[in-house]
């Protein structure tokens, strides 16, 4: 509950925003091109990719998708709200903005990509690009 | 004025306990904000992947446990190539003071996210008195 507007508001929330790109992971060796959040499995299924990650209380308007080559863009607000008159007795959730992207090994068919948002879990599906599927050899 | 505070990947905790459970499956404790206003406390837990029907809450000797479970058969026929979290069930506990009329405690899961309105007995809430 905010009594006077806060001055350092804006200092204090860039020098956060820094701080916490110096903690990420993002400049240690990972494939994730921003940020580290929210934390995705990949998976494998045949050839194609699903990639999940949990994004709990964020709906879909808050959601921002794209795809561009192999590299896939995941960008957003968390939010988290409470009811004006609340006194808050733990705070655990965290809310933001995030902003990640993945880049893949292999060459995906942007066109058949399909993302889906239930209960909080996105699935992310990336079917592989027909001209990088591999050829199975047989073996004489 | 409390900052907001910054997004940032944290580990899922783990729940540990002396007793063991019969079945399989790893449990985490899900994080929860808990705030109160005049007319009840409120819980709220993120339980992402956590379906209504597999979301078991019971209130027992005054406590309250909340007990969300994933359905793994989603992950049927996939290989894990790149993984940054674990999966796994909810589950969480907790005490709650005679404050609470505990017939009246309501659930709602959206996106994941539980929110369980506990409210607040007739005796607790704030009355005003009325002056003469």
């Amino acid at each position: 509950m905010a009594l006077f507007p806060d001055p350092f508001g804006t200092i204090s929330s860039l020098q956060q925003a820094l701080d916490a790109f110096r903690s990420s992971g993002w400049l240690a060796s990972s494939p994730s091109g921003g940020g580290s959040y929210p934390p995705l499995n990949m998976f494998r299924k045949g050839d194609d990719f699903i990639i999940i990650t949990e994004v709990p209380g964020i709906n879909k308007a808050d959601l921002e998708l794209q795809v561009k080559g192999n590299t896939i863009r995941l960008a957003g607000t968390k939010r988290v709200s409470y009811p004006e008159k609340a006194s808050l007795h733990r705070r655990e959730r965290l809310a933001g903005r995030f902003d990640r992207a993945v880049t893949l090994p292999v060459q995906i068919d942007a066109d058949g990509v399909k993302a889906e948002c239930r209960d909080g879990i996105l699935a992310l599906f990336l079917p592989r690009a027909e001209r990088d599927k591999p050829k199975s050899i047989q073996i004489a | 004025m409390a900052a907001e505070q910054e997004l940032a990947v944290r580990d899922k905790k783990e729940l540990v306990s002396k007793d063991e459970k019969a079945s399989p499956g790893r449990y985490f404790i899900p994080y929860a904000d808990i705030y109160e206003t005049e007319d009840a406390l409120t819980v709220v837990m993120e339980m992402p992947g956590v379906e209504k029907q597999a979301l078991d809450i019971g209130v027992e000797r005054d406590v309250v446990k909340v007990d969300g479970r994933i359905d793994f058969s989603k992950y049927d026929g996939m290989d894990p190539v790149y993984t940054e979290y674990n999966v796994g069930h909810y589950t969480r506990s907790f005490t709650l003071s005679n404050k609470i009329d505990q017939e009246q405690i309501s659930a709602q899961l959206d996106d994941g996210v539980l929110t369980l309105t506990l409210p607040k007995a007739k005796e607790a809430q704030p009355r005003k008195i009325a002056i003469g």
